[in-house]
């Protein structure tokens, strides 16, 4: 990473106010930190992309196909006939601007195009200017404009500076989702071949490995095992947790970033201490070995091919149902997609907890129960022996990830979890959690390194409600459910407010888990020393 | 601004030369009959233009809890599951404006030398949008008394609570000033806020203006250069009988105030006016938020996990790349490599 300003000069360098001229009129900024880098022209091709081509987004020249303006006409007439969510929401607007002060990015940059209403501008003039009558006579006058390639430059710059976390839409009097205009606009962008590396390889290792990592199969056996030797270390007990096996109650999908990346994988480490705990009937799988999905941050078919391999798994080693582990896009897309998707789920049926017998009829059509859910329901039934006084010296806040509080509204299930497994739980203030919460600023296949100074500008509101609760009540510790955010938030939190540790949710859960037959624990997940040990029956004897 | 302050200009004149000129017939009677009729068959061939596309996928956006555990209590309206639920989020939505009654204000400060943000509940653009949409709407209603004989009773009901106060005569109706504090509002807001000055289109002011223009020739209408009232209702009888009367000796003003309504009516469906009827249609939220529970048809949906033409990557391809390892690193497989 470059050298970064420090944040107080980050956000004096934020201009007051904006351009003199009209937006149609300025010009997006190539600089370097500004633009993520391009797809590989392989890996857009090995996805079908029928336009893949050598480009660099500081060139003048992208490149792009002779007949780019009919592609992209044809793009947005396909998806306009497709969606009506789209149709409305290129015509309804009234730019009331109850969205703009809404979105991170521009609280974080004031740049008027991460106003949502201008954001979807972009695309709405040029929709004026093809598709309605009174933008072809009357033009800028209508608000329309003519497709130029710096239309598609600033689509590329202001459609890569969207989290899709549907804030704005909560706002809209008329419901407008800026997440589907920024899908849409993707998937225009990657049929004239232009997608961005971070998500288009991911996505390309995703189909052909199983996850975004591209970790194959026989690693990832190899991963889990190291991890599996840190719990041994940590607990006393050996778990050895099957993979592809057939014939088991549940498949466990997860995404992959929690079997990789810290601190992720304290979060994987604890859910194979509690499945073991349990004694939970389950397989992982090598094959569905992601439960994210970076196709949906750009194209409903890409997602559609990613999401497809969750129920072809099941079916095949014929399990009952499906426990997803915690994420947040993923559950964007397992609970408004899969089952649409990819669904009927019938070969496989509606989930009970074998451990407490409740069913979960909420999941009776896609058949995937979310871990916090499975997790509260274990708690409730007094099924698992917790310690949470292991976890006192944390004082956690609960960051509620963008997909699950709006495109799910899971939102008591891990406060109760995390209620029981920690003593010490503050809120942050209102307006910044629930349906309300920030995004991290790096959502929608956003957390590529190339643009930090960007993701850093977007996570600010999320830092700044952080560090109110970090002056106010000492908290030390921000736990969330999103493997994005498990990634993203540590160094966005070192930037804004250092002294915060980010976890996952099964993370606090597996350190305040009392297994049985485990030795005294001495250390955390982490393997670092918990200033409240447990007490040594050796030694009190 | 300027080209949308011209044209309401222009239509004003238009107005006022189309009486001066005579052409009553063809302001008082043609044009708000051919506009009616546009307003109608627009409005009604936009609402079919979005309907004719699917709604593939189910995207509401949920703003409560979910109903997941029993003893966890869901939000019943903010994340509704069911059709009555989704009905009541509906009219929350339409009759008081619920997503715009969540507006903040974000503003930036410095608190001890770092800079913050602050949260601020914002309900002003709530309270005036409400003002004006329901001053319009009674208007809308007192109107009515215009179109029908006798007035029924519900609409003199209307007529009288909004005149209740009994000021001047003709009496003074609140609603008047409604929906001009509501517009004011709205159209200051948009001149003050950097942000609205920076986001408006011309539709957005012509839009303002038209609206102001028909209230403030009808206010004019009523209080100041009376026309003959009588003689309105027998022309707007005509009107609506389809049987029309020569509207001959009324004052400009009524053609003035017409011509701005035929505007807007002509206007209306090929505008942002539209999210009248578009509210309703809102994919985030006028769907059930149990896309878990009830499976949504994507009527395009191309292809399932098991139909030869799926185009993702199966399990049997991916055992062919991995096979060898697979067995080495001793995974199970469906096939056993060849010896």
């Amino acid at each position: 990473m470059a050298k970064m300003p420090t944040p107080e000069e980050l956000l004096a360098a934020t201009p007051a106010s904006f351009p003199k001229e009209g937006w149609m009129d300025t010009k997006p900024d190539f600089h370097p930190g500004s633009y993520c880098y391009p797809a590989k022209t392989d890996a857009l091709q090995k996805l079908g992309f029928e336009n893949a081509h050598e480009w660099a987004p500081q060139e003048e020249d992208w490149n792009l196909p002779e007949n780019w303006e009919e592609i992209i006409y044809n793009s947005l007439k396909d998806a306009l006939e497709k969606h009506r969510s789209l149709k409305l929401f290129m015509d309804c607007c009234v730019r009331c601007g109850a969205c703009a002060d809404k979105c991170h990015f521009f609280i974080g940059t004031n740049d008027p195009k991460n106003m949502p209403v201008l954001r979807a501008e972009l695309l709405r003039s040029v929709y004026r200017k093809d598709f309605t009558t009174a933008g072809r006579l009357l033009g800028k006058y209508a608000g329309a404009r003519k497709l130029d390639p710096e239309v598609i430059k600033e689509w590329f710059i202001y459609f890569y500076q969207c989290t899709e976390c549907r804030r704005c839409s909560l706002f809209c009097p008329y419901g407008i989702d800026t997440a589907e205009i920024t899908v849409i606009v993707r998937q225009m962008l990657l049929d004239l071949g232009l997608g961005i590396n971070w998500i288009m390889n991911s996505v390309k290792d995703c189909n052909e490995t199983g996850n975004h990592l591209g970790i194959k199969p026989h690693s990832m056996k190899e991963i889990v095992e190291f991890l599996c030797d840190d719990i041994e270390t940590i607990t006393g007990i050996r778990i050895d947790p099957p993979w592809n096996e057939k014939g088991h109650e549940v498949v466990f999908i997860t995404p992959s970033g929690d079997y990789f990346a810290d601190p992720g994988v304290y979060t994987f480490m604890g859910y194979l201490m509690l499945f073991h705990e349990i004694g939970l009937d389950y397989t992982l799988s090598t094959y569905a070995s992601e439960g994210g999905n970076f196709g949906s941050f750009v194209s409903f078919d890409v997602a559609k091919r990613l999401n497809a391999k969750m129920y072809a798994e099941a079916k095949r080693l014929g399990a009952k149902w499906i426990l997803g582990g915690e994420c947040g896009h993923m559950w964007r897309v397992v609970n408004q997609y899969m089952a649409t998707y990819n669904g009927p789920a019938d070969f496989l049926e509606t989930p009970v907890s074998p451990i407490t017998g409740t069913v979960f009829h909420n999941a009776a059509a896609t058949k995937m129960v979310h871990i916090a859910e499975f997790t509260a329901d274990l708690i409730k039934h007094n099924k698992l022996n917790l310690r949470p006084e292991r976890n006192n010296h944390i004082i956690t806040t609960w960051h509620d990830s963008c997909n699950p509080s709006r495109a799910m509204g899971i939102l008591e299930e891990p406060r109760y979890v995390l209620k029981n497994v920690c003593n010490n739980f503050v809120e942050m203030p209102e307006h910044t959690i629930r349906e309300e919460t920030f995004c991290c600023g790096s959502g929608s296949g956003l957390n590529a390194e190339e643009i930090m100074d960007q993701r850093l500008r977007g996570g600010f509101p999320r830092a700044n409600a952080l560090r109110y609760v970090h002056d106010h009540n000492d908290v030390n510790w921000m736990a969330c459910m999103c493997a994005l955010d498990r990634a993203a938030l540590p160094p966005l939190v070192d930037y804004w407010v250092p002294g915060v540790t980010v976890s996952g949710l099964h993370e606090l859960v597996a350190n305040a888990l009392v297994m049985k037959g485990e030795i005294p624990r001495t250390m955390d997940l982490r393997q670092e020393d918990l200033p409240f040990p447990d007490e040594d029956p050796a030694e009190e004897a | 601004m300027t080209i949308a302050f011209a044209a309401t200009l222009l239509i004003l004149f238009v107005g006022w030369a189309g009486s001066a000129l005579g052409l009553q017939y063809l302001f008082g009677v043609i044009l708000p009959l051919v506009a009616g009729a546009v307003f109608i068959i627009g409005f009604v061939w936009k609402l079919v233009r979005w309907a004719k596309s699917p709604v593939p996928f189910a995207i509401p956006t949920v703003a409560g809890q979910q109903r997941s555990l029993d003893w966890i209590k869901p939000s019943r309206l903010e994340c509704p599951w069911t059709t009555p639920a989704v009905l009541v989020r509906m009219l929350l939505e339409v009759f008081a404006f619920r997503s715009l009654f969540r507006n903040t204000r974000a503003e930036r400060t410095v608190i001890d030398g770092t800079p913050r943000v602050t949260y601020f509940s914002n309900k002003w653009l709530w309270l005036f949008a409400l003002l004006f949409h329901y001053g319009m709407l009674v208007i809308i209603i007192r109107h009515a008394r215009f179109f029908l004989d006798p007035v029924p009773a519900c609409i003199a009901v209307v007529e009288f609570v909004d005149g209740v106060f009994q000021i001047g005569a003709p009496r003074f109706y609140l609603t008047d000033a409604f929906i001009l504090a509501g517009l004011a509002f709205l159209l200051l807001r948009r001149v003050v806020s950097e942000r609205l000055r920076y986001i408006s289109l011309p539709a957005d002011w012509f839009a303002l203006f038209l609206l102001i223009a028909i209230a403030v020739s009808g206010i004019l209408m009523r209080y100041v250069c009376k026309v003959d009232i009588n003689q309105v209702k027998e022309v707007i009888m005509g009107l609506a009988t389809l049987h029309p009367v020569s509207p001959t000796g009324i004052g400009s003003i009524f053609f003035i105030h017409v011509t701005f309504v035929s505007v807007l009516l002509i206007y209306f469906p090929f505008s942002k006016l539209m999210h009248m009827g578009g509210v309703f249609m809102s994919p985030t939220r006028n769907m059930k938020c149990n896309t878990r529970q009830e499976r949504h048809v994507n009527p395009w949906n191309p292809w399932a996990i098991d139909d030869p033409q799926a185009n993702y990557h199966k399990y049997a391809e991916y055992e062919d790349d991995y096979r060898d390892a697979m067995v080495e690193a001793g995974l199970p497989v469906d096939k056993q490599p060849e010896a």
